[in-house]
């Protein structure tokens, strides 16, 4: 057969010579191998005390946004839910009442808004169909958890810390997500 | 009353040295484990256990907590006494060899002078030999008791190693006594340590058919056959839980001490620091200097053996039984022959 490439290299089965088969030679070659590897580099990143930074395009833990003056952005048009592969989003709309008008930016709103950490795949899709920019993948992912239940987020685990109000927690929470 | 006419300060002085072994050696082993897993990690290019203490140092104790509480289960069907017995009997086994290695020359000591070994007898090769053919008994105890087949074929396996490497290793002791003319380990060592060459300089081939044996004597890779993971899940310890299997794990790490404690006492000086005049220091000084050589010949050979272990894959079965009657016993035969004519052409 032809070889299709000129990198194989064809196995050597001569028999062995009488060095080759006292074996202990070899068995010394290998044992200085291991031993070099002693004294290489070590790639383990020792994970609490060290992070391996996440490349600038890593989709983490969804945060829902808000506008300059602290309102939220959603709407719960359920754009994001649509466009959910998972089906992790479920929201449930309101009418923003009179005086509520410093809390949500139109007049409708997400009264609860749930993703299940279990489901979602973090491909982003929501973030990309969201018409208001209201929800974005951070640079965190889910901690652990003991139950289920924990896994699902829902809106005070999801929105940022108020602008206004809130100004050095969203700083802190900036600072942990930067 | 010739009872009572006895040194019985020599009974207690012995009962605390034979403590002072017993719980020295085990601590060491405590902690072989622990360099067992670090020494696998570093030649891996890992760090290994870190996180119990200080530079993971913690760990073995975190170890032996866990097997500790782990439940205790003895196998309806298996012999429940035998079962029992196994661990312990392989445990025992493997302490008793210390009995016979001089870890060291006298100390002076309230006007005494006490002698850094247990039991001087005039046998203690033989002793060695009889005590290491005895340690397959807690394998095969084991194997047998838990009524499961991996376990049996386990045992078998045992068994037929310990028996195939054990008279490659004979003939080697054997080659060794020709060429020290005694059984007593204390005259051994002392012989290398007055002036001579260590016996590796007159045996190496012995030494090294010693020490392959050794190593297949303690189940360790690459002979490490009876507790062969792919093949028979654990071997023959594969129904213990908790501490039974902690001994049956620690035994092999008291094994690999006490070989490397033999194999330095025999052919690599056992307390003789080399280039250095004992005589030159106080004798409890030198004494304490001769403990610590010894100490650190064994840590270089454990390391030998961790080494081994973590580079050469495990032999195949009939690999094993090819090495060890068509090649180890007539290289220790020929390493008889050779010996013997060394000793002839001396006369």
């Amino acid at each position: 057969m032809q070889a299709l490439t000129n990198k194989s290299i064809a196995v050597n089965r001569s028999p062995m010579t009488i060095w080759e088969r006292l074996y202990l030679i070899n068995i010394i070659k290998g044992m200085l191998i291991t031993f070099s590897h002693m004294f290489k580099k070590q790639p383990t990143v020792r994970y609490p005390e060290q992070k391996r930074e996440f490349s600038p395009v890593f989709r983490g833990l969804h945060v829902l946004n808000r506008d300059e003056e602290g309102r939220e952005n959603c709407t719960a048009c359920g754009l994001c839910a649509v466009a959910c592969p998972a089906e992790a989003i479920t929201m449930e709309a309101a009418e923003r009442q009179v005086g509520e008008e410093h809390l949500y930016k139109e007049e409708k709103y997400a009264a609860k808004y749930e993703i299940n950490m279990l489901r979602c795949i973090f491909c982003g899709l929501c973030e990309e169909a969201c018409p208001k920019d209201a929800i974005y993948l951070s640079e965190t992912f889910a901690p652990a958890n003991y139950t289920r239940k924990g896994f699902i987020y829902d809106k005070n685990d999801l929105l940022i810390p108020n602008t206004l109000t809130n100004a050095t927690e969203l700083a802190k929470a900036k600072g942990v997500e930067a | 009353m010739t009872l009572l006419a006895f040194d019985w300060a020599m009974i207690i002085e012995k009962l605390i040295l034979i403590v002072i072994i017993v719980l020295t050696t085990l601590l060491i082993t405590l902690y072989t484990t622990f360099g067992e897993r670090k020494v696998a990690a570093i030649l891996q290019d890992r760090p290994g256990p870190n996180r119990a203490g200080p530079f993971g140092l913690l760990q073995p104790l975190a170890d032996g907590l866990k097997l500790i509480m782990k439940e205790e289960i003895i196998p309806t069907s298996a012999s429940k006494w035998l079962f029992i017995l196994g661990p312990g009997l392989a445990m025992t086994a493997s302490l008793m060899t210390s009995a016979v290695i001089p870890w060291g020359t006298e100390i002076h000591l309230f006007g005494r002078t006490i002698e850094l070994q247990v039991a001087d007898i005039n046998i203690g090769l033989l002793y060695v030999f009889a005590v290491v053919s005895m340690g397959v008994y807690g394998i095969m105890i084991g194997g047998w008791a838990s009524n499961n087949k991996f376990s049996l074929m386990s045992a078998l396996r045992a068994a037929s190693q310990a028996i195939s490497y054990e008279i490659a290793m004979g003939l080697a002791l054997i080659a060794l006594l020709m060429s020290t003319g005694s059984l007593s380990l204390k005259t051994i060592v002392a012989d290398q340590v007055t002036g001579n060459w260590w016996n590796v300089v007159y045996q190496p081939l012995g030494f090294l058919i010693f020490f392959i044996c050794a190593m297949a004597e303690c189940n360790r890779t690459p002979f490490d056959l009876p507790e062969a993971e792919n093949e028979l899940n654990f071997g023959y310890h594969q129904e213990y839980s908790s501490m039974k299997l902690g001994f049956y794990l620690f035994a092999e790490y008291v094994n690999m001490i006490m070989s490397s404690a033999i194999m330095a006492s025999m052919y690599f000086g056992g307390y003789d620091l080399p280039f250095f005049d004992e005589s030159t220091v106080a004798p409890n000084i030198a004494a304490i200097i001769g403990v610590g050589t010894l100490l650190i010949k064994i840590v270089l050979f454990v390391f030998l053996f961790m080494w081994i272990r973590w580079t050469i894959p495990r032999f195949r079965y009939d690999q094993l039984m090819n090495l060890g009657w068509k090649k180890m016993i007539p290289l220790a035969l020929i390493n008889m022959l050779i010996t013997g004519a060394f000793i002839l052409s001396k006369l």
